[in-house]
């Protein structure tokens, strides 16, 4: 089984996780640029990330065969500091890169004005370099949440294909897909969404335009939770085919839409010049 | 390696874009900001000579055709701003740039990273800038981290009795806990004994 996690947060994971995931069959990942728990005073604080984001946990990530990507961009419950309101001018640099395959996340945390500045700003940036958005939906409020999301994402002009709208559930699915959207699923340990309630929207809504993710961040979180729930699919009558779509072919045409995917050469146990760092830092 | 051989090295189809992207530089120095991401996607990521990639090759020649009072400006910040792959190339790139020694801090940055692909791109030629203190630092850190010294330029000539001292320690400590030390640095430490033997001969 291949697998592809659309949206993981691998800085909050250790190199057990990579390990872990390696040997459950993630090949490649989406890590979309996020809210890091503590709060950034400075826009040089968001670079930093950044550089991180395109630079070390590529690095990292090739160590076990897994590729790497990143989506950029300044988060939500953060656009509503005006000490980070800077970080939208420095992300032209960072959306030119060759790991970076969408803007994300953008969207909404409380809805304010703030966030919505930010969010229309931001779907223009992918218009204008190209690249698909990942929009996060809010945990408060959500259902009117991705509503407004949906309507701002209409306005803003971009294709709706090129948009997944993520962290959805039961009440949220049904209007995300009539929009035209991709609908984006994070499977957590308790919140948000589980294998077996996944397993049943995919029942429901079918298998096409869906991402399903673990978001493993630095919260309650689990890196093979996407292993979990294709194992689950399997043995509630999907096909091996279904899961494959699922959680690798799906997340290839989606990011493939950017032109900066690249699968190619994804050997485990990759190093450079024979050097790797398996045997610890330095 | 020249510019013109580089440009040489490289496929039609890579030659072409580059020398397109090189024409915009020369009229608007500031479009290398979009150009040099984008280099990688136009022109390949494979070797091409001599331990040059496609990219690098097509990364150096940007950088090339900036005007020569606007290079350590656009270096530094293509540095500042870069993913690991354009870090390298403006790390290659520094020892064919009308720069003097502008280039020294990027050459500490990479050298406190830990990324393989920025240490080994430190020591290159450009590293006739370095200190010799800073310089052995950075060997011992290539030992450390498995990267082999084939790749530092001018290694026997500028290694002298001070790194054979470091070197000798890391041994020490090595076989104290049964680690072996690669066999390239075992090679250096017994070539360094050796002229410091010929020395008090």
């Amino acid at each position: 089984m291949r697998i592809f996690d659309p949206h993981i947060h691998m800085t909050s994971r250790t190199t057990d996780d990579y390990e872990r995931m390696a040997a459950a069959g993630v090949r490649a990942l989406v890590e979309p640029a996020f809210w890091l728990g503590q709060p950034r005073t400075s826009v040089a604080s968001f670079t930093d990330y950044f550089d991180s984001l395109v630079g070390w946990e590529p690095f990292r990530a090739g160590q076990f065969g897994i590729r790497h990507h990143a989506t950029i961009a300044l988060n939500p419950k953060e656009a509503n500091d005006p000490r980070c309101a800077g970080v939208l001018d420095v992300l032209p640099r960072y959306l030119e890169k060759d790991g970076v395959v969408a803007v994300g996340e953008i969207g909404y945390d409380s809805m304010t004005a703030e966030e919505d500045h930010a969010f229309a700003a931001q779907l223009a940036l992918a218009i204008e370099h190209e690249l698909p958005a990942l929009v996060h939906t809010p945990h408060r409020d959500k259902a009117r949440g991705t509503e407004r999301t949906i309507k701002v994402v209409a306005e803003s002009g971009i294709e709706p294909g090129r948009v997944v709208v993520d962290h959805l559930n039961e009440v949220t699915v049904a209007a995300v897909k009539d929009s035209g959207s991709w609908a984006g699923f994070s499977i957590y340990p308790d919140t948000k969404m589980s294998p077996p309630r996944m397993v049943e929207i995919l029942k429901q809504f079918g298998t096409e335009r869906v991402l399903v993710n673990s978001a493993a961040d630095w919260g309650k979180s689990d890196p093979l939770l996407t292993r979990e729930t294709a194992d689950l699919m399997l043995a509630s009558g999907f096909s091996d085919d279904d899961v494959d779509l699922v959680f690798w072919r799906n997340p290839v045409a989606f990011y493939g839409q950017s032109g900066k995917l690249d699968l190619d050469d994804i050997a485990p146990g990759a190093s450079f010049e024979g050097n790797s760092i398996l045997r610890g830092g330095s | 390696m020249k510019p013109e051989e580089l440009r040489a090295a490289l496929d039609p189809s890579a030659v072409d874009w580059v020398d397109e992207a090189m024409r915009q530089v020369w009229a608007d120095p500031g479009a290398i900001a979009r150009l040099f991401p984008r280099a990688a996607r136009a022109c390949g990521r494979g070797p091409i000579k001599d331990g040059w990639t496609a990219d690098e090759a097509a990364r150096a020649l940007l950088l090339a055709a900036l005007p020569a009072d606007r290079v350590a400006v656009e270096v530094d910040r293509l540095y500042r701003y870069g993913d690991a792959s354009e870090k390298r190339a403006v790390l290659r790139a520094l020892p064919l740039l009308p720069i003097g020694d502008a280039g020294v801090p990027l050459l500490h940055d990479a050298i406190r990273t830990n990324d393989t692909r920025l240490v080994g791109a430190a020591l290159g030629a450009y590293a006739a800038h370095l200190d010799a203190a800073t310089w052995r630092q950075a060997v011992l850190k290539c030992v450390f981290m498995g990267l082999p010294l084939s790749i530092v330029d001018r290694l026997d000539e500028r290694a002298d009795e001070e790194l054979r001292v470091m070197l000798a320690g890391l041994a020490e400590e090595r076989a104290a806990a049964g680690r072996p030390m690669a066999a390239d640095a075992t090679g250096l430490l017994h070539r360094l004994a050796g002229t410091a033997l010929r020395k008090e001969a």
